[in-house]
Formats: structure tokens, C-alpha cells, sequence
């Protein structure tokens, strides 16, 4: 049985039975509580997730264990720049439900979400860029979302349920740091439409890397591929002397010795541009407004890795190759 | 498919080198679970004079540099001081203090936390003594962070400490609602907040003001991280991340400005190489925000 945890007493029903938490075998189980409460079996929605995103070509997740090192200035990067040929349709989904900063970044606050006939529609920057939000939910700036874990599943289920995002080459998703509520759920409602793979951010020194190792590991487990390593806030250049200096030192390696050592790619590193910081809080494209600086040749060339990786997997592996239905 | 469900149980937790004790956290854990949060159980608590908590919205600010800061500049003033890291998924204070690889020793009292010093005048918790492998992910969804944190705050014998800081991951969630629906009995003496300059920051911090408010926690003040950043090369002073919008915030929320911390190499780097964070040198906003916690203290009955 797959689903007997290690620590398992004898007997145990399985964590997907009818009876978990609830045979006599689990009588002082340390895991009996969390067993009866759990919901058994594939969750149903996660089918109606996969034909939902049956119109969805790639989907990739961006994460780090670590606050704070650009999750979000990346996403919405990488979105305004695999949107910037206007034949290809891009979404991104915020799930940082506590703290959603694509809003701001995407120069989009103050929207609201409107529902239709076929669902949420997502509010679009430019017509083939969409974009989806807990912040479009709220009644201002300083409404707090105060959940518990099950309530922000909740909201992620409908996220990626009832938004009605047409047809998509890329969706983008956006997460906080960690490895638990809104990871999970990510991870397992897209388990039928399946995810592309994770881009994985963190700065180059200890503090940081030691969290990324982490959510490093967890891909693992949940055997979601990595995509690549992208190191933000790699060395800074005066705006007055033009000289680099580094902020945040690299003493373990950084991301680069990171990958190497869990054997994934490196994507590159992208510097500390204090312009970076002013687009984002101004919701502007750091791409569009500062066309030539090594920052923007750092973000087009991590751009084009992840564009190449997506188109060398097959589109839509579940419905285009019936691996979906082989599994099932 | 590989399931998920299953998942949540490898835990991670050690299992081998501290058997006993470790079994009975984790039966503990999630027995509690199940418990309506009240102050019974958490009279170890009792002992601890002040509790103040590092708060942000925001990922990366600083909230722990801050918690470790302020911990030391206590220390320095003769306090005796408790450090509980209450990030599950991303403990950084035993990293900063070098403390990586020890472990939790019980005692009849309860968990012992590990000290930093011989002269046990800084004691930090954290779920990186519970793990094995300081790699391996700690995969909880809510509940199960909860449990742990009920027993980090009921279990934790933390003798006559003084000041009893607690760090916080980014967010208004499970962590923090537990921390404060715990507390609420012991009336802490409230929430520092820790921004950096950066609209994107001081929004989520905004909403963090209104978490406060809800769950009725006093807020001591607003500190702004990383405020500017000096070029060694030419003496420019750059604002990487802009400036003021820490200050703008507690003016307009009005609760206290606590001051700006620049961009120092060493917190950035200190913390970085393999040395613990008592070897820094002080951060004078930080010593400032100790002095005024010693001295409301000093101005109650
Ligand atoms: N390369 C860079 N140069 C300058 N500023 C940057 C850079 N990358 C990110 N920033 C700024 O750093 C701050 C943190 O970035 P961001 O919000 O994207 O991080 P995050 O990982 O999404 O954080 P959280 O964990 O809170 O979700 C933002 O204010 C952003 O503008
Ligand atoms: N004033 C500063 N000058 C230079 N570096 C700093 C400063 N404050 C913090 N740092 C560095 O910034 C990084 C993030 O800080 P820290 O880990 O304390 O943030 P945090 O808010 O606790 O993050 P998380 O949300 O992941 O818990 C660390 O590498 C830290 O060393
Ligand atoms: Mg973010
Ligand atoms: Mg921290
Ligand atoms: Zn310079």
C-alpha cells in the first residue's frame, strides 16, 4: 500500500481509506486526528481542474524557501517577457494569499475581479496578458487576509477552477515562501493537468540557500521538476562609479554550486538594479523601461532558457499524449 | 500519481537520535491539535517578564536579522532573553548563531532551549534542533504547524527569561493566528514590525497593521530595514530600495517610527560565514529600540 505513512502503526487502513483515523488499528496513531479529518481519495476537482486547463499549454510554478528574493519581481518579469511577441497568451496566478505583491508589480491595484457566465475573468495588463489575484479580491490596501490553511486551499482550488483564462501558452504561478499550505495544494489539484516544472529563486549567500535546499527538496518529494536555479541579487553596480560591488556574499557557493549539487540547471544570475525596485513599485516592466542594462540582458537570456525548456516538453502532455487516461 | 496525503506525514522530524522525546512531541503534536487553544498548559510562560514579536508581511526584510539583533542588544544590556523561531518552513535563527547540528535536551521542566552563551543569558527554539537533516523540507499544512508552535510555547522551559522574542515567517496565517490566540493571556508587550522601503513592502506590512489590530496585539513600533546602501568604491549613498516608506507608514497608521537600518555588509554577510551573529557589531537603531522597551518597562506600576 502507497499510502501507509512510515510511522504507521500495524494495520493501518491507509491514509486514502474510508476508515482512516477512524479503524481500531488507529487507536493512539500519532497521526489519527489529521487521518480522520483529511479528505480520502483523489479529490474530484482535480479532474475538473485538468479539463479546465485543458486550454493551458505550459504551466510552471516559481518558488524559494526564502522570503523576499524576488519570486514575485520574477514572475512578472518572465510574464512581461514571454508576452512581449503578442501571438502568445500569458497568465499569472498569485497564490501568495497573505501577501500578494502581483498587484503592485503588474501596476494593477485597485482592480477588481468580475465574474462571469464561464467564471472569474482575470484582469488583463495587455490583451494577452492576464492576471489573477487575491489582492483583486480585497476592499483596499490595508484589508489583511487573516486564514488558516483550509481557507486559503479553498481559494486556490477556485483560482484554479473557475478562473476563466481562454486559451493560455503559459500560466504562471506565483507562490510565498515555504513548503506548506498553498505549495501543496498547488501541486496537488494540478496533479491531473500537470506542471511543466518550477523555477526556483534565491540570493547568493547561506541564509538563503539553506530555505531554498529545502524547497528543493520538496520538488523532489512531490516529484515536481525543477526547471533551473535563478540567482537574484547577485552583485550591485554603482549608479554613480559604475563599479560592482557585492551586497549579499556568495561564502558557500551561492545558487550556482546549489544546482550543481542537486544536478539541476542553473539559469543565471540577474544584479542588484535599484531601478528593478522603482518598476516594480511603480507596476511598470523594468523590461520595457530600461531596454539595454545588464540586468535586462540577464532577464532575456533566463527568459529564453525557460521558453526552450517548455517548448522541448510536449504540449499539454495529459490530453495531447492520453497519459492521463493510461494512468487512470 | 504519487500521494499526497501521505506525504504530510514524513515529516522529517528526527526520529533516531532522540527517540523518546521526539515520538512523544510528535503524539503530542497532533494530539493537541484537537485541543480549543487556552492558556492551560502554557504555565511555563508564566515566568517570562515580556513577550514581543517580529512581524512582517513581507518575505526577506529582515525579521530575523531584527529578532537576533534585538536579542543581543538586550543581552548587552544585562537581560536574560529567549529567542523562539516560529518559521517551520524556514528556521534562519540557529543558522545565525552557528547552532546548526544541535539538538533539544529535556529536562523535568520541560525542552531546554539551546543556549548561545556558556552563561545561558541567550536561549534560542527553533524546528531546525528537531530535524535531522538540515536539507530535508518540513512539508505541514496548517494543523500541524499549529500543534508544533502550542508545544514550542507550553513546552518550552525557558527559566526567568526576561524578554522572550519570537520571529515570525511572512503572512497573516496559521503561525501567527496560533502565536497570538496563545499569547493572548500573557498580554505580550506587543509586535515590532519590520519593513523595507519598497511600496511592495510596505503594503504587505499595512495589511500586517491590520492583523494586529484584529487579534488586538499593541504594535511597539515600525522598523525600516535596509534603508541605503553605501558604494565602497566612491561613498554614493544608493537607496537600492528606495527610502521613507517606512516611515510614511507609521506616520499614516500612527504608531511609532523605531528608525532605519541601512545596508551593512556585515548583516549581510556576517551571518553568512559559517560565524555566529554574536560576533557582529551592534546595529545603533537596534540598541535604541532596546533602550525604549527597557524604559516602558521601567515607566509601569
Ligand atoms: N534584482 C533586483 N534588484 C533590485 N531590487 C529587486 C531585485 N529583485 C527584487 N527586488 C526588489 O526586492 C523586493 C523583494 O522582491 P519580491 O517581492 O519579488 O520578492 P518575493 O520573493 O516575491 O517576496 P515574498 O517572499 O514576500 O513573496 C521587491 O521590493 C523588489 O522590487
Ligand atoms: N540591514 C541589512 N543589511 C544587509 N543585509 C541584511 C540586512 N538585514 C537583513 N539582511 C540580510 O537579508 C537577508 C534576509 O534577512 P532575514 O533572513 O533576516 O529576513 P526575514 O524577514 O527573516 O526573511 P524570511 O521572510 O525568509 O523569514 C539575510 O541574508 C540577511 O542577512
Ligand atoms: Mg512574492
Ligand atoms: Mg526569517
Ligand atoms: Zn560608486
Amino acid at each position: 500500500m502507497a499510502d501507509v505513512p512510515q510511522d504507521a502503526p500495524e494495520h493501518c487502513p491507509g491514509t486514502e481509506s474510508d476508515s482512516a483515523g477512524k479503524s481500531s488499528a488507529c487507536q493512539g496513531c500519532p497521526n489519527q486526528t489529521l487521518c480522520s479529518t483529511a479528505p480520502k481519495g483523489p479529490d474530484p476537482v482535480i479532474l475538473e481542474i485538468q479539463q479546465k486547463l485543458a486550454s493551458v499549454k505550459h504551466k510552471i510554478m516559481v518558488v524559494s524557501g526564502k522570503g523576499g528574493v524576488g519570486k514575485s519581481t520574477f514572475t512578472a518579469h518572465l510574464a512581461h517577457g514571454l508576452a512581449s511577441s503578442d501571438t502568445v497568451q500569458v497568465g499569472v496566478l498569485d497564490v501568495d494569499i497573505c501577501g500578494p505583491s502581483i498587484p503592485t508589480i503588474m501596476g494593477l491595484e485597485g482592480e477588481q475581479v468580475h465574474q462571469s457566465s464561464s467564471g472569474w475573468s482575470p484582469i488583463y495588463v495587455t490583451d494577452n496578458l492576464a492576471v489573477m489575484s487575491v489582492g483583486f479580491l480585497l476592499k483596499g490596501p490595508e484589508d489583511a487576509v487573516i486564514w488558516r490553511g483550509p481557507r486559503k486551499n479553498g481559494l486556490i482550488k477556485q483560482f484554479l477552477r473557475d478562473v476563466d483564462w481562454g486559451e493560455l501558452d503559459f500560466l504562471l504561478i506565483d507562490t510565498p515562501p515555504g513548503t506548506s499550505d498553498e505549495h501543496l495544494s498547488v501541486v496537488q489539484y494540478l496533479n491531473g493537468a500537470g506542471i511543466d516544472g518550477a523555477i526556483v529563486l534565491t540570493t547568493p549567500q547561506e541564509v538563503s540557500l539553506l530555505d531554498v535546499r529545502k524547497e528543493i527538496n520538496f520538488c523532489q518529494r512531490v516529484e515536481l521538476p525543477v526547471i533551473g536555479v535563478v540567482e537574484n541579487m547577485s552583485m550591485f553596480v554603482c549608479p554613480k562609479c559604475k563599479k560592482d560591488s557585492i551586497i549579499f556574499p556568495a561564502t558557500t557557493g551561492g545558487g550556482e554550486k546549489m544546482a550543481a549539487d542537486f544536478n539541476i540547471p542553473f539559469l543565471g544570475r540577474l544584479p542588484l538594479d535599484p531601478r528593478i525596485g522603482k518598476c516594480c513599485d511603480e507596476g511598470k516592466s523594468f523590461l520595457e523601461e530600461v531596454p539595454d542594462s545588464p540586468a535586462t540582458d540577464a532577464f532575456k537570456s533566463i527568459i529564453e532558457k525557460i521558453r526552450d525548456y517548455c517548448s522541448k516538453r510536449p504540449v499539454n502532455k495529459d490530453t495531447e499524449t492520453g497519459e492521463a487516461a493510461a494512468q487512470s | 500519481m504519487f500521494i499526497l496525503t501521505s506525504l504530510v506525514f514524513n515529516d522529517g522530524v528526527k526520529k533516531s537520535s532522540y527517540s523518546t522525546c521526539v515520538n512523544n512531541i510528535v503524539s503530542n503534536i497532533l494530539q493537541s491539535s484537537t485541543l480549543v487553544p487556552t492558556p492551560v498548559g502554557m504555565e511555563r510562560l508564566k515566568s517570562v517578564q515580556h513577550v514581543i514579536v517580529v512581524l512582517s508581511g513581507k518575505g526577506g526584510v529582515g525579521k530575523s536579522t531584527v529578532a537576533v539583533q534585538l536579542a543581543l542588544a538586550l543581552r548587552a544590556k544585562g537581560k536574560k532573553v529567549g529567542l523562539l523561531d516560529v518559521d517551520l518552513c524556514g528556521p534562519s535563527i540557529p543558522k545565525m548563531f552557528n547552532l546548526e547540528g544541535q539538538s533539544i535536551h529535556q529536562c523535568s521542566e520541560g525542552w531546554l532551549p539551546v543556549y548561545v552563551d556558556p552563561e545561558q543569558k541567550l536561549g534560542v527554539m527553533s524546528i531546525a534542533f528537531l530535524l535531522e537533516n538540515e536539507e530535508e523540507a518540513v512539508i505541514w499544512r496548517g494543523p500541524k504547524k499549529t500543534a508544533m508552535i502550542r508545544q514550542f510555547l507550553s513546552d518550552v522551559h525557558w527559566q526567568d527569561t526576561e524578554y522572550l522574542i519570537i520571529d515570525t515567517p511572512p503572512g497573516t496565517s496559521d503561525e501567527h493566528i496560533s502565536v497570538m490566540e496563545n499569547l493572548r493571556a500573557f498580554n505580550p508587550d506587543g509586535a515590532i514590525l519590520v519593513t523595507t522601503p519598497q511600496a511592495v513592502a510596505v503594503g504587505d506590512v499595512r495589511r500586517e497593521l491590520t492583523f494586529c489590530r484584529k487579534t488586538g496585539i499593541p504594535v511597539i513600533g515600525i522598523i525600516e530595514n535596509m534603508s541605503g546602501y553605501m558604494c565602497p568604491h566612491c561613498s554614493e549613498c544608493t537607496n537600492i530600495f528606495s527610502s521613507g516608506g517606512g516611515e510614511a507608514l507609521a506616520k499614516e497608521a500612527g504608531v511609532q517610527f523605531l528608525g532605519c537600518v541601512p545596508v551593512t555588509k556585515e548583516l549581510a554577510a556576517g551571518v553568512s560565514a559559517g560565524q555566529s551573529a554574536t560576533q557582529l557589531p551592534s546595529v545603533p537603531a537596534i540598541e535604541k529600540v532596546a533602550d525604549r522597551l527597557i524604559a516602558l518597562d521601567k515607566d509601569l506600576p
